[in-house]
C-alpha cells in the first residue's frame, strides 16, 4: 500500500481500519485490556499512544536509512528501534513535565507504560518491512495509532456498560473482554473489503 | 543454594500457579498472533522459553553491578541482545517457522512477561533459580500457546499438528483462524480454567471447614 498510489484517505482506511493494531495486526493486547476500564484514562493512554507512535516512526526511520543501511547493521534493526523508542518516550515525558504540565498531569502514569506497548515497536518493524518512505512512515504511525485510539475508546464504553451487566462469575474481566474483542474484529471484518 | 522443594515451586509456579497465560494474562499478543496452528505455537513457544533463559540467566548475574535506575533500559538491552541471536538462528534453521512468525519474533522484546520475569524474580535470586524459574515460565506459555493453537488448527482446519483429524465431513469453521477466532478461543479458554480454578479453591474451603467442624 503506497501513499501517492491510493491517496491519503485510502491510506488512512488501511491503516487504522482494515490493518487495525488491535483487530487484525494483534498489536498493543496489554494496554487494550489493561486500562480500557474507564473511557476517560482509555482516552489519555490512546492519545499519548498516537503522540509516541508518530515520533518513534518518524526517528525509527531516520536511524535506519542513514545510520543503519549505510553501516551494514541491519541486524541491530529491533535493537536500536526498542532504544529510540525508550529514550523517546522518557524526553516526552520531561518535556511535558517542563512545558505542558496539564498534558503531563493526564498522561502522567501511562506515558512510561508506552515504552512496553507492543504497538509501537511493532510499527516501525512494520513500516520497514513495507518499505515506507518518510512520509508514509510517519503517516502509517501516527494513523494507525489512530486506530488503536478508536478500538480502545470503544472498548472502554463497552465495558462501562458490562459493570451492570450479569456476567457468570469466571467469565468477569479478562475473558468476556476477549471474547467482545473477538466480536470487534468480526465487525472491523467489514471495513477489509474498503482497501485492496 | 536454594532447596529442592524450592526449586520445584519455582518451576511449577510459572507452569500452574501462575501461568503467564492464563494467570497472569501477560503477554496476550503473541498468544492470538500466532495461534493460528499448533506448531506456530510450538516455536513461538519455544523461542520465547530461550530468550527466557538466556536474560533471565545473565540479568541475574549481572544483577549486583546494574544499578537500579537505569536497570529497565539494562534488561531491555539484554533481552533485545537473545532476541536477536534466535531470530538469526531461526532465520537460518528453520525459516519456514521464521517466516510464519514474522513480525512477532523481533516482538518478543516487549513481550511483557520477559521483562516482568527479569524484574521480579531474576534480579533478586541466583543464577540457578532464576533458569529454573525460566524454563517454568517458558513451558507455561508455551503449554498456553500449543492449548490455544491446538484448539483453533482442530476448529479451524480439521488438524492437529498437520494430521487430519476429524476426517472428510467436518466443516471447517474458517472463523477460528481468521482474527477474531483468536480472540474468542482465548477468552473462552481463560473462562474454563477461571471455572476451574474457582470450582478447585471452593472445595479447598470447604474441605477444611469440613476438618475443622
Amino acid at each position: 500500500m503506497r501513499l501517492n498510489e491510493v491517496g491519503i484517505f485510502l491510506f488512512f482506511v488501511s491503516c487504522a481500519l482494515v490493518n487495525n493494531f488491535i483487530f487484525s495486526r494483534f498489536l498493543g493486547n496489554c494496554p487494550y485490556l489493561g486500562v480500557s476500564n474507564k473511557l476517560s484514562t482509555a482516552t489519555g493512554m490512546g492519545i499519548a499512544v498516537t503522540f509516541v507512535m508518530g515520533l518513534s516512526s518518524l526517528f525509527a526511520y531516520i536511524v535506519y536509512t542513514y545510520v543503519l543501511v549505510p553501516l551494514d547493521l541491519k541486524y541491530l534493526d529491533t535493537i536500536s528501534f526498542i532504544l529510540i523508542i525508550a529514550a523517546l518516550v522518557q524526553f516526552v515525558e520531561m518535556f511535558m513535565r517542563k512545558s505542558l504540565p496539564a498534558l503531563y498531569s493526564a498522561l502522567g502514569i501511562y506515558l512510561p507504560l508506552i515504552t512496553t506497548n507492543c504497538a509501537v515497536l511493532g510499527v516501525t518493524l512494520v513500516n520497514m518491512k513495507e518499505g515506507y518512505n518518510l512520509i508514509e512512515s510517519v503517516l502509517s504511525g501516527v494513523f494507525g495509532a489512530l486506530g488503536f485510539l478508536l478500538a480502545i475508546v470503544l472498548m472502554a464504553g463497552i465495558r462501562e456498560r458490562l459493570e451492570l451487566s450479569d456476567i457468570p462469575e469466571s467469565f468477569k474481566g479478562f475473558p468476556i473482554c476477549l471474547i467482545i474483542a473477538g466480536m470487534m474484529s468480526l465487525a472491523f471484518f467489514g471495513f477489509q473489503g474498503l482497501v485492496k | 543454594m536454594p532447596k529442592r522443594d524450592n526449586l520445584r515451586s519455582v518451576f511449577l509456579n510459572g507452569v500452574l500457579t501462575e501461568n503467564p497465560i492464563f494467570r497472569l494474562v501477560l503477554g496476550t499478543c503473541p498468544a492470538i498472533a500466532v495461534t493460528t496452528s499448533t506448531m506456530n505455537g510450538i516455536g513461538m513457544g519455544l523461542a520465547a522459553t530461550f530468550v527466557l533463559l538466556g536474560s533471565n540467566v545473565v540479568i541475574s548475574m549481572l544483577r549486583n553491578f546494574i544499578p537500579s535506575k537505569v536497570r529497565i533500559p539494562a534488561f531491555i538491552v539484554v533481552i533485545c541482545t537473545f532476541v536477536t541471536i534466535i531470530q538469526l538462528l531461526m532465520q537460518a534453521y528453520v525459516p519456514s517457522l521464521y517466516d510464519a512468525l514474522g513480525i512477532f519474533l523481533p516482538l518478543i522484546v516487549v513481550n511483557c512477561i520477559i521483562l516482568a520475569r527479569a524484574e521480579a524474580f531474576a534480579s533478586k535470586n541466583g543464577v540457578f533459580a532464576s533458569a529454573v524459574d525460566a524454563l517454568g515460565m517458558g513451558l507455561g506459555f508455551t503449554l498456553a500457546l500449543i492449548v490455544i493453537g491446538g484448539a483453533r488448527e482442530i476448529l479451524g482446519a480439521g488438524t492437529f499438528l498437520g494430521f487430519n483429524l476429524l476426517g472428510a465431513g467436518f466443516e471447517p469453521v474458517l472463523l477460528m483462524i481468521l482474527p477474531p477466532g483468536g480472540f474468542i478461543v482465548y477468552g473462552l479458554s481463560l473462562g474454563i480454567i477461571n471455572a476451574i480454578a474457582n470450582r478447585r479453591s471452593k472445595r479447598a474451603i470447604t474441605g477444611k471447614e469440613g476438618v475443622q467442624a
